[in-house]
């Protein structure tokens, strides 16, 4: 198998990503400078795509438009493999004050993001086989790029009953996550984890200690002695970590860990890994460039689970993505309405939004000053459906174009035009930031279009005429 | 001063004017009628969203004694208990056009929220286990009346350090005044990262003698439903300020309300070392000096003239 090619097996095969129909594009994007680091490619190309599929590749200048296709001039601008996000919260059904399967998958596709799988702490709690199949006909009335569903490992996160998971798989669950909250109980994550042979899809854990969290609102350490706010230690996270990953072991079974924050997160996956267990984890872009530091001013915008941790934990995630003991980013897009975040900083909800903004985060604060190298910031931000054996996009002939067009020297500030998501609860509100998505064309479609920048050339028939 | 929201904001400079003028303001309680016209026509409102009948009859008394208006606003009762959030709370009242609000919350940080939706100036009279400046102020005070200066004291904090917001603004404030100040308690109350403030952090009270002043932290009974320490008895025992640890001339210092017999044994709270009263004292005073600081202030700063509505939008 080479590097490129779908990783689409037979456990995966079940999966449902969903969209709304669209017609698909015809498109050259002409000029661009394609990085696939996967492919092994980085160079100026030109790309025809054909009814939604990537159809030719060459060298820059040498291929034309197919017949009504549109043209779209890159001028050497970055054109990768569209993101991925293992990891969002959409809010339907029950929340969609805060966001819906319209709004959340426009957000995605501003960001540059073909694909999403949302999680399922809803209101409704996703852990029914009728809730996850009305979703997922919602889905495909209403999405902008593909989506996929994560139902809950426990009936109402309770974390006492197992859902009926081989019907849900059927029906097609990307997998299984009680995200939000840790299965707490060894005896019902065991019994979760056994079933995963009848039903298979990897179990996504947010790993916590309920016990060690208590009531923290931060990261427990030197900022929230000052503030006097209670705090969320490390080894919460990491101790749970480490029992998950033992019985994970014991049982023969595939998880994945959901948001890593602490160092101690990075050393007992990397330990794990090296003995072999079937884990895989993800980080998110906010814990990749911000610390507590940026919680002194008490700000609900940055108040997220887990926490942002010391400068200590950031680097040793940032060495984690480095190492490869990290296999991808993922945002936890969790949007709140404003009023629910404008209360005091320990009365606030956990979240921050996070499609929008993921590239241009990590571009400014670790590809801009050397370091991350672009390639691998690309690389982990499309790895996140490979964890759920489903396609990796590629920029390769005969695949379907997920694809999207950066600006990388285009400055924005975060917020100045508002946001496609329905909720402004963003903690890089306000930052400047480099690396501006301009075009995503997801599942084959033209998803998302920056207003501001005039890309392409009108269309041309074959009289000649121009087309509005 | 616009607003008073953290010790951590003030420079001692700052702190020794308001005290400076604290110290003015005494000579006012001693007169018959204890009334100056220094804020008449102003309003003061207490917003207050946990119980405190000390710090909001000091900030009454204050207000009061400088010609202000005050309204005191109570959380149970209110439209608080029916639901309505902080933001709409302060809104409405703003509406009423208060020149300053004092607010005390359970929620570290909500004085410094509310400055984003007023344009009056916020007094912060504790928010959740953050700080509590205007105790801090009258604990200084109270030591500059007693001591004189604070520059090379020794001060040891002892009790419930992590749940204390008292603690926190007077960590910062004693050591802006020149004092060395250690923590003390159960290992299980004094948070993880508190040295980073420049305290010395001990846990038994062996080393108390070298302390010049003992501040002593009310043991809170909810506590121990949360089994922070095994027992009271166990944390009498252990931590407990009395006649057999409080040296000759160490000075005994607390926020009140006083547990006899839990953090302070009854002797010590009886003794001429005890300040407690005193402090309530300086309570009126430099809360007066404090409202006068942010209502009126320095020269300088009536140049620099308050935001307009439009601007805080």
């Amino acid at each position: 198998m080479t590097p490129h090619e779908p990783l689409n097996t037979a456990d995966g095969d079940g999966v449902r990503l969903v969209c709304a129909p669209a017609r698909p594009a015809d498109l050259l994007l002409r000029n661009v400078r394609a990085l696939d680091p996967r492919a092994s490619l980085d160079g100026l190309y030109d790309v025809v795509v054909r009814a939604g599929e990537i159809a030719e590749l060459g060298p820059a200048g040498t291929l034309s438009a197919p017949a009504a296709a549109e043209t779209v001039e890159g001028d050497g601008r970055h054109l990768f493999p569209a993101f991925v996000d293992p990891h969002v919260h959409l809010r339907t059904p029950g929340q969609e004050h805060k966001e819906d399967l319209e709004t959340g998958t426009r957000a995605a596709a501003a960001g540059g993001y073909c694909a999403v799988i949302a999680m399922p702490n809803t209101a409704p709690v996703v852990d029914s086989a009728p809730i996850l199949g009305a979703l997922l006909d919602a889905a495909a009335r209403e999405a902008r790029v593909p989506v996929g569903f994560m139902p809950a490992i426990t009936r109402g996160l309770q974390g006492s009953e197992l859902t009926e998971m081989a019907e849900l798989r059927a029906l097609g669950a990307a997998g299984f996550t009680d995200d939000g909250r840790p299965v707490a109980d060894a005896g019902v994550f065991r019994r979760a984890l056994q079933y995963q042979r009848l039903c298979g899809g990897v179990l996504a854990l947010h790993e916590e200690d309920p016990s060690l969290s208590g009531h923290g609102a931060m990261h427990e350490g030197v900022v929230s002695a000052l503030l006097g706010v209670a705090g969320i230690p490390s080894v919460s996270e990491s101790t749970m970590i480490a029992r998950d990953c033992a019985l994970a072991e014991y049982e023969q079974a595939r998880i994945h860990i959901q948001h890593l924050s602490a160092r101690e997160s990075v050393a007992v996956v990397a330990a794990a890994k090296t003995r072999g267990v079937a884990v895989t984890c993800e980080v998110s872009p906010h814990h990749l460039t911000m610390t507590d530091e940026d919680v002194r001013g008490l700000d609900p915008r940055r108040k997220m689970n887990p926490p942002l941790r010391s400068e200590e934990d950031r680097q040793a995630l940032i060495e984690g993505l480095r190492s490869g003991v990290i296999d991808c980013i993922a945002t936890d897009h969790a949007p709140h309405a404003r009023d629910e975040k404008e209360v005091p900083f320990e009365r606030a909800p956990m979240g921050t939004t996070g499609l929008e903004t993921a590239f241009a985060a990590i571009y400014t604060d670790l590809v801009l000053p050397g370091i991350l190298p672009l390639d691998l910031v690309v690389e982990k931000l499309t790895a996140g459906l490979g964890l759920l054996d489903l396609v990796v996009p590629a920029i390769a002939v005969g695949q379907p174009a997920n694809l999207v067009l950066v600006d990388l020297d285009a400055e924005w500030v975060v917020g100045e035009s508002g946001y496609e998501s329905r909720s402004e609860n963003c903690c890089f509100a306000d930052r400047t930031v480099r690396g501006r998505v301009l075009l995503t064309v997801a599942a084959g479609v033209g998803a998302y279009r920056e207003r501001s920048t005039i890309l392409s050339v009108p269309h041309v028939t074959s009289e000649g005429q121009s087309v509005q | 001063m616009r607003h008073l929201l953290s010790i951590e904001d003030l420079t001692r400079d700052d702190i020794e004017r308001i005290l400076d003028r604290a110290a003015a303001f005494e000579e006012v309680s001693h007169r018959d009628i204890k009334k100056v016209p220094a804020l008449r026509g102003r309003t003061v409102l207490n917003l207050f969203y946990e119980a405190s009948t000390r710090t909001r009859s000091s900030f009454e008394l204050a207000a009061k004694r400088l010609s202000a208006d005050v309204v005191n606003f109570a959380a149970s009762g209110s439209s608080v208990e029916k639901g309505e959030s902080l933001k709409d709370t302060v809104l409405t009242l703003a509406a009423h056009s208060p020149d300053a609000i004092v607010i005390r919350t359970p929620y570290a940080g909500a004085a410094a929220l509310v400055t984003s939706w007023t344009t009056a100036a916020i007094v912060n009279a504790g928010d959740g286990k953050h700080e509590h400046p205007t105790q801090a102020l009258l604990d200084v005070h109270t030591l500059r009346q007693k001591l004189g200066s604070l520059e090379g004291r020794n001060i040891w904090i002892v009790g419930d350090v992590a749940h204390s917001r008292v603690a926190r603004s007077n960590i910062l404030a004693f050591q802006k005044m020149g004092a060395d100040v250690t923590v003390c308690g159960p290992p299980t109350l004094i948070p993880r990262g508190i040295e980073a403030l420049g305290c010395a952090v001990r846990y038994d009270l062996r080393q108390l003698r070298e302390a010049d002043v003992v501040y002593a932290l009310r043991m809170q009974h909810e506590r121990m439903d949360q089994h922070f320490v095994p027992s009271l008895r166990e944390y009498a025992a252990n931590y407990q300020i009395n006649g057999r640890r409080l040296g000759p001339r160490q000075v005994l210092m607390h926020p009140g309300p006083v547990n006899r017999g839990v953090e302070l044994s009854g002797e010590v709270v009886d003794s001429p070392q005890a300040v407690i009263t005193m402090q309530v004292k300086s309570g009126v005073v430099v809360r007066m000096a404090v409202l006068y600081e942010v209502l009126v202030g320095t020269r300088d700063e009536r140049n620099s003239p308050r935001p307009t509505e439009r601007q805080l939008a």
